[in-house]
């Protein structure tokens, strides 16, 4: 059974029409990935699987439960975190706190040791534990939105658009975490403009076009497909 | 010697202010509503405390409880029936809702109560403290006093509790805040019962004061904490702090001050809305307003 099953959502924002029946899954231990045009309605799948948004038609099951309708809070409780898109750290609390937040579904023994953990892989981040966060860079705020997502150890992490704004130096290290985080067990659903990276740390894609998913398959046959290829490898 | 008696009458009529404004500015910061029936809590609490003392004849602690408890709860259940519904709903017709709510409790005390105010013993009588020359209200000092606890109460629960700090990250951004875990429903009804349990107390202070309800005694004591929360800087707990303690010396003092012969007490509240005015033309955001907040 899949980690997480999307079957045929239709979502609407008012009369806009934004996804048009997709259905796919993620696996116990993969990292998947979403990727397509600005609009294509990447975020929404994201914003819609998290329950910020609610589907029209269609079902989503996580875990073997169904939470089509299943609060937000509760499904981060279920064990399925989003890193938003822009980062959206609070900006007018701490760092500390901000990662506090993060472990809001938890009991504060475990909170401290995720804390740890999150300090470990993010040095910098400690450094500056008391600074607020909208004093960080931009780099250092990814970083955090990343470090706060971890927070709630889910077992499935949705990062939408990590590397977005980071100079490539930093967009290796962030997709270096993400190869590790997996490797000690998260799966991973990933939205990326950045294809060529994304799809190669991948096991497996899907390519969304307008509402639709196009195109399907693991990281290596879609970086090797023609059509991907021009449209979102440049060439 | 005057000087200090009116600095302190400016520090009581202040503390009511503060804590007041603090009620606007939480709600405001959390779901962006101008929550016009805050002022009328205090109505319903004074007539609570009425009730208690002059009706049922029990003790002035009965009164406390009941007036904070009751002020408390019809917070939560004016958020649950009236405001929640209109989570997604746009801003303005929450702002009429808040009206309408406005209207109903004062002419709800007014159907039960009577439109004549009710006369009341003070709360807590305790002789005032004389010091040389000059005497001191203890009611302003049990006032000021009362206020400062509830104000580091209110600063310690905000910055070091988890349910402060998930107050906090819902206001400044309620999607993220969700996908933290944090449920927005439980964080908003528990800003109003914080909001509304501050009303309570100024309620009680109020009463304590002026000894007197009436239907509408809310709506004016509403307005000036409403600017006091504006001259702060809306949404900013400082601010509501002081905002509240600056509207209630500037009534004060332009209630005491002479030209000549002639007392400036009739000028105290447009001295007041003036001011505010010049603050907000030189500073929109308020004292300690943040720049305007995106909604996402
Ligand atoms: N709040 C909104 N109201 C109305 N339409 C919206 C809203 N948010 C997104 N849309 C529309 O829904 C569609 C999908 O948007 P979405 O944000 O999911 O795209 P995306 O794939 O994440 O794009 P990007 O790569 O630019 O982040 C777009 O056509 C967009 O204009
Ligand atoms: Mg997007």
């Amino acid at each position: 059974m899949s980690l997480l099953n999307v079957q045929d959502i239709h979502v609407y924002y008012g009369s806009i029409y934004a996804i048009k029946g997709i259905s796919f899954s993620v696996e116990e231990g993969e990292i998947v990935s979403l990727i397509g045009a600005n609009g294509a309605g990447k975020s929404t799948t994201l914003k819609t699987i998290s329950g910020l948004m609610r589907p029209r038609t269609g079902k989503i099951e996580f875990a073997g439960a169904d939470i089509t309708a299943m609060k937000a809070h509760k499904i981060v409780a279920a064990g399925l975190a989003q890193c938003p898109e822009g980062r959206r750290v609070f900006s007018r609390m701490t760092v500390q706190e901000n990662l506090e937040m993060g472990a809001y579904t938890r009991e504060n023994a475990e909170m401290e040791k995720s804390m740890e953990d999150v300090y470990y892989r993010f040095p910098r981040l400690k450094e500056r534990y008391k600074q607020e966060a909208g004093t960080l860079s931009g780099g250092e705020q990814q970083m955090l939105a990343m470090g706060r997502a971890m927070m709630s150890r889910p077992k499935l992490l949705m990062l939408d658009e990590p590397s977005m704004g980071l100079a490539p130096l930093l967009v290796e290290e962030i997709f270096e975490i993400i190869g590790e985080l997996n490797r000690s067990g998260t799966t991973v659903l990933l939205v990326e403009q950045n294809a060529q990276m994304a799809l190669s740390i991948s096991n497996r894609g899907y390519v969304l076009e307008t509402g639709r998913i196009v195109i399907s398959g693991t990281g290596d046959e879609l970086l090797r497909d023609d059509k991907v290829r021009r449209a979102y490898l440049g060439g | 010697m005057i000087f200090f008696q009116q600095l302190l009458n400016g520090l009581q009529l202040g503390s009511i202010y503060a804590l007041v404004a603090l009620g606007y500015t939480m709600v405001y910061g959390i779901i962006l509503l101008l929550n016009f029936a805050h002022g009328d809590i205090i109505m319903v609490g004074a007539y609570v405390s009425w009730v208690v003392m002059s009706r049922l004849q029990l003790g002035p602690i009965t009164a406390v409880f009941a007036s904070v408890l009751m002020c408390t709860l019809l917070g939560v259940v004016i958020e649950k029936v009236a405001y929640a519904p209109l989570r997604s709903a746009p801003r303005l017709s929450l702002l009429i809702t808040a009206i309408g709510v406005s209207y109903f409790l004062e002419n709800g005390a007014q159907l039960i109560f009577g439109a004549d105010g009710k006369n009341m013993n003070a709360i807590f009588s305790i002789p005032n403290l004389t010091i040389g020359s000059v005497t001191l209200s203890s009611t302003a000092l049990v006032t000021l006093a009362v206020t400062i606890v509830a104000m580091i109460g209110l600063l310690m629960l905000v910055h070091k509790t988890k349910m402060g700090k998930a107050m906090r990250a819902v206001s400044e951004d309620m999607g993220a805040a969700q996908l933290m875990g944090i449920s927005v429903n439980a964080t908003i009804s528990f800003t109003f019962a914080i909001g509304s349990l501050l009303a309570g107390i100024g309620s009680v202070l109020y009463s304590n004061i002026y000894q007197m309800a009436t239907p509408t005694m809310g709506s004016m004591l509403g307005l000036k904490a409403f600017v006091a929360a504006v001259l702060g800087g809306i949404g900013s707990i400082p601010g509501a702090m002081i905002g509240g303690f600056a509207v209630g010396f500037i009534e004060t003092f332009v209630s005491a001050a002479k030209i000549g012969q002639q007392s400036l007490s009739v000028w105290r509240d447009a001295v007041v809305f003036a001011i505010l005015i010049i603050v907000l033309v030189v500073k929109p955001t308020g004292i300690m307003g943040h720049k305007v907040r995106e909604k996402v």
